[in-house]
């Protein structure tokens, strides 16, 4: 075996013209040949058929994308999400601290919580909402067992909307208490300890020392979520709430352009989704300030997932030029 | 029953602390199997002893971050975790026993800063939320604090941009800007490089000349023969022995004590 040969050599035999003596042969990767090749032909098919097949209908996609209609659907999605979304980290913040309560009942009843939100549908629970007259025809405030001072019939009080917002709201709280007890549970002992021994209550410990700490841990999920509960409203077009996806249907059910109807609710699905997805960017890298290196150590690692993700693309696209020559260039 | 020999105090003046036959098990394991003590007012002690000895809980015990099975401890004539009425003794509520805790000082090995806030938020925080100081005037004293262990320039920063030994001094700024009748040290320096020890003793020892009532635990023979005004050695749950540093440390007698020191010199 041979040690490449000192620099100067080197310069002198490609001042010459002639390919350095020992050249370094990256190894091949047939697999990833056949995966890109595969992949490509499977890509171009679809953009092919995007294109050509006049089936789509991208006409009419165009036509209705912002139409009033769809606009407004877009907007009930965009209140129902954040609604949703507030009551569950509201709902989720109390049934976290509750379960981690030394009070047995409290832990034992947000088990409970827990336990019924996530074990069923949340499409059961919607329409469990949406028909609750049937279970309570009226709604009162008074005394346990006692005279009731205000109250209504239950129908008045809970329109779909609200049916819709109890639905994925309580629904939601279930999975944000698990998100939000996990990230509790994060922050070390002893900064408890510190706490407690300044002469903090156990509450204002746990919103100004425990909570703020936790975020770190609670936010990635929960900009997760909040992506999820975008697409979860969907859900609520079963209580003829006109959001999104019910207000493509509406459309669609008049003219049966079923398909690009459908593309024109994904369409806005995906720009939510992306315009989240980046927020959500930003808030983790706020939080992670204080940890680790300062200034945004988080953010770096969101850009170097971004940077990963971009990478496979510039590898396939590396393939698809790779005449050979073009490797050995770099 | 052990008294620290007083300098200038009277010795028939009230302890500052005062615990007799505490006893603290944890499941089947006893900690503390009747530890009993006085401090008079602006004395050092120092406890030490081999780890597991239980010199951390005996501490905690004096915060109440613990509640002891038996046992009383007073701090300043004051019951800690009940209020006695006649022959019975009533759980003092939340709200007492964070009051009494604000009285005490502590500062623990891992130093325990809030991550989240800066030097002076660190510092100011309590006394803002816990004693309701006007924040500018709290932000004020906190910042004489800090410059008084020497971080005036870090005041801004986060504790993960600071060394250990200066996260320790913020830690005890944090502890003093609660103007607390006694600090607690549980092993200050054990988490510091050996460099860095002497910026924390320094600043101790300081605030033993201003005479704040302190007991810490440590492993520091040559702090402990300097500042202390008593050192106790505990072994499985007892203090073995004690007495004045330059005795303890010289001539013990307890073999225990013995055995600690020849580990430690």
């Amino acid at each position: 075996m041979t040690l490449a040969p000192p620099t100067s050599e080197r310069t002198g035999a490609e001042a010459d013209g002639a390919p350095a003596h020992d050249e370094i042969i990256p190894v091949r990767h047939p697999g990833r040949w056949v995966g890109a090749v595969v992949i490509t032909v499977l890509f171009a098919m679809l953009v092919h058929s995007l294109v050509t097949d006049p089936r789509y209908q991208w006409g009419v996609v165009g036509q209705y994308f912002g139409s009033d209609l769809i606009l407004s659907g877009l907007r009930l999605t965009l209140e129902l999400t954040v609604l949703s979304m507030l009551i569950g980290i509201v709902v989720g913040v109390t049934v976290a601290v509750m379960r981690l309560s030394p009070n047995p009942i409290l832990s034992k009843g947000s088990a409970l919580y827990i336990w019924f939100f996530r074990g069923t549908p949340v499409l059961v629970q919607l329409f469990f909402w949406y028909n609750i007259a049937a279970l309570y025809p009226r709604v009162s405030i008074g005394v346990p067992f006692g005279p009731a001072f205000v109250g209504g019939s239950t129908n008045s009080i809970v329109t779909p909307l609200i049916a819709a917002l109890l639905g994925l709201g309580l629904n939601e709280g279930a999975y944000m208490a698990e998100i939000v007890r996990a990230g509790i549970l994060s922050v070390e002992r002893g900064q408890i300890d510190a706490a407690s021994a300044l002469g903090l209550s156990r509450l204002k410990t746990m919103k100004g020392i425990v909570l703020p700490q936790a975020m770190r841990v609670i936010i990635p999920p929960t900009g997760n979520e909040t992506i999820g509960m975008l697409k979860t409203t969907s859900l609520a077009s079963a209580l003829s709430l006109s959001e999104l996806l019910f207000s493509a249907q509406i459309v669609y059910e008049r003219t049966f352009q079923t398909i690009p109807l459908l593309i024109v609710a994904s369409l806005w699905y995906l720009i939510v989704t992306t315009v989240l997805t980046v927020g959500q960017m930003r808030i983790e890298s706020y939080f992670g300030r204080s940890v680790g290196t300062p200034g945004g150590g988080r953010r770096k690692r969101a850009r170097s997932y971004l940077r990963a993700a971009l990478r496979f693309h510039v590898d396939a696209q590396e393939l698809l030029t790779l005449g050979n020559s073009g490797r050995r260039g770099r | 029953m052990i008294q620290a020999a007083g300098n200038a105090d009277p010795a028939n003046a009230r302890p500052i602390v005062q615990a007799v036959r505490v006893w603290k098990s944890y499941g089947a394991t006893s900690v503390l199997r009747g530890v009993s003590f006085d401090l008079r007012p602006h004395q050092v002690l120092c406890i030490m002893g081999a780890s597991g000895s239980g010199k951390s809980t005996l501490l905690r015990c004096i915060n109440h971050l613990e509640r002891v099975d038996a046992g009383r401890i007073w701090i300043d004539g004051k019951l800690i975790g009940y209020r006695p009425e006649g022959h019975k003794l009533f759980e003092l509520p939340e709200r007492e026993v964070c009051k009494r805790r604000a009285e005490v000082g502590m500062v623990f090995q891992h130093f325990n800063l809030f991550k989240h806030m800066t030097v002076l938020e660190n510092v100011s925080y309590a006394p803002i939320k816990v004693k309701r100081v006007d924040v500018a005037k709290a932000r004020e004293r906190a910042n004489q604090l800090i410059a008084r262990v020497g971080l005036a320039d870090k005041a801004a920063a986060y504790p993960s941009q600071l060394s250990g030994g200066q996260q320790q001094r913020v830690a005890i700024a944090r502890a003093l800007a609660m103007t607390p009748k006694l600090i607690l040290f549980d092993e200050p320096t054990s988490a510091l490089d050996p460099e860095l020890v002497k910026e924390v003793l320094d600043v101790i020892r300081e605030l033993a000349t201003d005479g704040i009532s302190m007991i810490v635990v440590t492993h520091e023979v040559g702090f402990a023969r300097e500042a202390a005004d008593c050192i106790a050695v505990m072994h499985e749950g007892l203090i073995v022995e004690s007495g004045a540093p330059d005795q303890m440390i010289d001539q013990p007698t307890h073999p225990r004590t013995r055995e600690f020191l020849s580990q430690v010199l």
